[in-house]
């Protein structure tokens, strides 16, 4: 495979065809123009400018108000509301994502059919109404017990005190990631080549083992690209907990402009927050991806060389 | 049962009328087969004769719908009661696997764990031997493939031979009774299928019971004690491998190697 059995072709066809081994510098090479580039950016140009001016200079920007108010009190609580919420969704997102996926996969009947059921219901309803369901769960079932079917009851509580807005939202929002992130972790796990699957069994692994031992830890690789999506989803859809009157950071600005009706500008301090908060979640995930891409390089650990990875050959062995 | 452990010599592997379809593609056709310990069984015949899907019934990766396969005297796949063979649980099927070391064409090596990882999984997870003990027997391993210096790598540093050889060394460190090979050339380059045949001779010069499905006639003529030809799911021909590939009575038999040579 090294140097000498693809050198030998190269030097048969170059007897036939003089022309093409002339020596690389001999005839200048003319670099392809652009133009429609250039008219681009001047288009862009104008635009960015006409932008910039207006956020400038029109007056409900009111870019001292934004100041004042990015790191207000309420603003901040609002803003850890919603980062909170994000975080606790994404754990019931990840954790109940594998346990539906790895029921979806599974040879028995009922439970892979229980799984695909979870997944059409919750992917189906809208969020909103997921929310708005749980917010009111009261009104379908006043109170909540654990005991024996049909039998007697052990404890019991109030819907009302139980749920309160936090739990509802988080209820609602976790559940429904749960879905989103099963068909996520479902396609990671199709991903993963069958024989690796076959060689654990094949070493006495049980089906179980060999999906946390094997095929997960390789899906994981296929799985955070849209994983870093849905976390950004969820910062930005958990907005939709102030109808259930949790004080996010969306609901937090909205408090303040419904007193002094300074809407844009409260606004333009819920979208730079937005703004900050997905950009740093976008530098995790490539740190994420380029920590899971280690195992497939194909260079020894310690020599990480990104260009090897595109399966580009570095041209050594000429 | 007790028949069966009264017998004087047990056969290592034995099938008996196995039968497998895919739909109405009838792939195993009652085939039966004694294979003695210690006995090297090379498996020729057409692709779609039965090899492979039979070498996957001998550990239950595929599932005969009539027939049994016993392995060192055990019944793979059912426990026996009465006259019935009823399934065996997962965990069961799963403990008897791990005794039948498998070598698939792909190598299958995990992807996510080194070389040595490779290796020490099973036995440290499946069979929760101490891992000291485990290291050790997984680097002599190693070293008998001739690849002591490659421990710490992933497999995709690897070369095809190298993977296949460690994919050897992982089945041997859980210290299998048969050793089954599933075509364990045929996705190499030419110049890299010496050293993985180098191995699997070393192997049966050690006593160890293989089956292997190989298109390497060399192999099969200089290594193995017994060559079996497949046609449409049955055992065509069987016997020496100077017999059966120097002068094969069914005419399938010779109508096929005259194909390979």
């Amino acid at each position: 495979m090294a140097g000498n059995p693809l050198q030998a072709p190269a030097a048969e066809t170059g007897a036939g065809r003089t022309a093409a081994v002339q020596p690389p510098g001999e005839r200048k090479i003319k670099q392809r123009r652009h133009p429609w580039r250039w008219a681009g950016v001047a288009v862009l140009g104008v635009l960015v400018a006409m932008l910039a001016h207006s956020f400038l200079s029109d007056q409900a920007y009111d870019w001292g108000v934004v100041g004042q108010y990015l790191g207000a009190g309420p603003v901040i609580d609002g803003l850890l509301t919603t980062l909170e919420l994000t975080v606790i969704t994404m754990a019931i997102g990840i954790v109940g994502g594998v346990l539906i996926a790895a029921m979806r996969l599974s040879p028995n009947p009922i439970v892979s059919r229980v799984a695909w059921f979870y997944v059409w219901l919750l992917r189906s309803v809208p969020l909103l109404v997921q929310l708005l369901f749980w917010y009111n769960l009261g009104a379908l079932y006043p109170r909540l017990s654990i005991g024996v079917p049909f039998g007697p009851t052990f404890v019991s509580a109030g819907s009302s005190t139980l749920i309160s807005p936090f739990t509802a939202a988080i209820l609602g929002l976790g559940l429904h990631e749960v879905a989103y992130m099963a068909e996520i972790f479902r396609g990671g796990i199709l991903s993963v080549p069958q024989g690796q699957t076959e060689a654990a069994l094949s070493l006495g692994m049980t089906r179980r083992t060999a999906l946390f031992r094997i095929v997960l830890p390789q899906a994981v690789r296929v799985v955070i690209p849209p994983t870093g999506s849905e976390v950004i989803t969820v910062v930005k859809s958990s907005a939709l907990v102030s109808v259930i009157t949790l004080t996010d950071l969306l609901y937090s600005v909205q408090k303040i402009y419904s007193e002094n009706y300074l809407v844009i500008p409260l606004l333009l301090v819920a979208v730079i927050w937005y703004l900050i908060v997905t950009s740093v979640l976008s530098a995790g995930q490539y740190l994420l991806e380029r920590r899971f891409g280690r195992s497939l390089a194909r260079t020894p650990r310690g020599g990480w060389r990104p260009w090897r990875q595109r399966g580009i050959p570095s041209g050594e062995a000429s | 049962m007790n028949d069966s452990a009264a017998e004087a010599r047990e056969p290592m592997v034995r099938a008996v009328g196995v039968h497998k379809s895919y739909g109405h593609v009838p792939v195993l056709n009652g085939l039966t087969l004694d294979i003695a310990a210690g006995e090297v069984l090379c498996l020729l015949g057409p692709s779609g004769s039965g090899k492979s899907t039979f070498l996957r019934c001998i550990n239950h990766l595929e599932v005969p719908d009539s027939g049994y396969i016993t392995v060192a005297g055990e019944l793979i796949g059912y426990r026996e009661q009465g006259e019935f063979l009823i399934e065996a649980s997962e965990r069961q099927i799963a403990r008897k696997r791990a005794e039948i070391g498998m070598v698939f064409q792909q190598f299958n090596l995990f992807s996510n764990k080194t070389v040595l990882g490779n290796l020490m999984e099973a036995p440290v997870r499946v069979r929760r031997e101490p891992k000291a003990q485990v290291e050790e027997r997984a680097r002599a391993n190693l070293a008998r493939v001739g690849l002591s210096d490659f421990a710490g790598r992933y497999p995709g540093q690897l070369s095809g031979g190298q993977q296949q050889r460690v994919a050897i060394a992982r089945a041997l460190t859980m210290r299998p009774k048969v050793m089954l090979f599933d075509e364990p050339t045929s996705a190499l380059d030419p110049e890299l299928v010496g050293e993985v045949l180098d191995v699997m001779r070393d192997l049966a010069a050690d006593g160890m019971t293989m089956v292997a499905v190989t298109h390497e006639i060399g192999f099969a003529r200089d290594v193995a004690t017994r060559v079996a030809f497949l046609h449409q799911g049955q055992i065509a021909e069987i016997g020496a491998p100077a017999s059966v590939l120097e002068h094969p009575s069914h005419e399938r038999t010779r109508a096929f190697l005259a194909t390979v040579r």
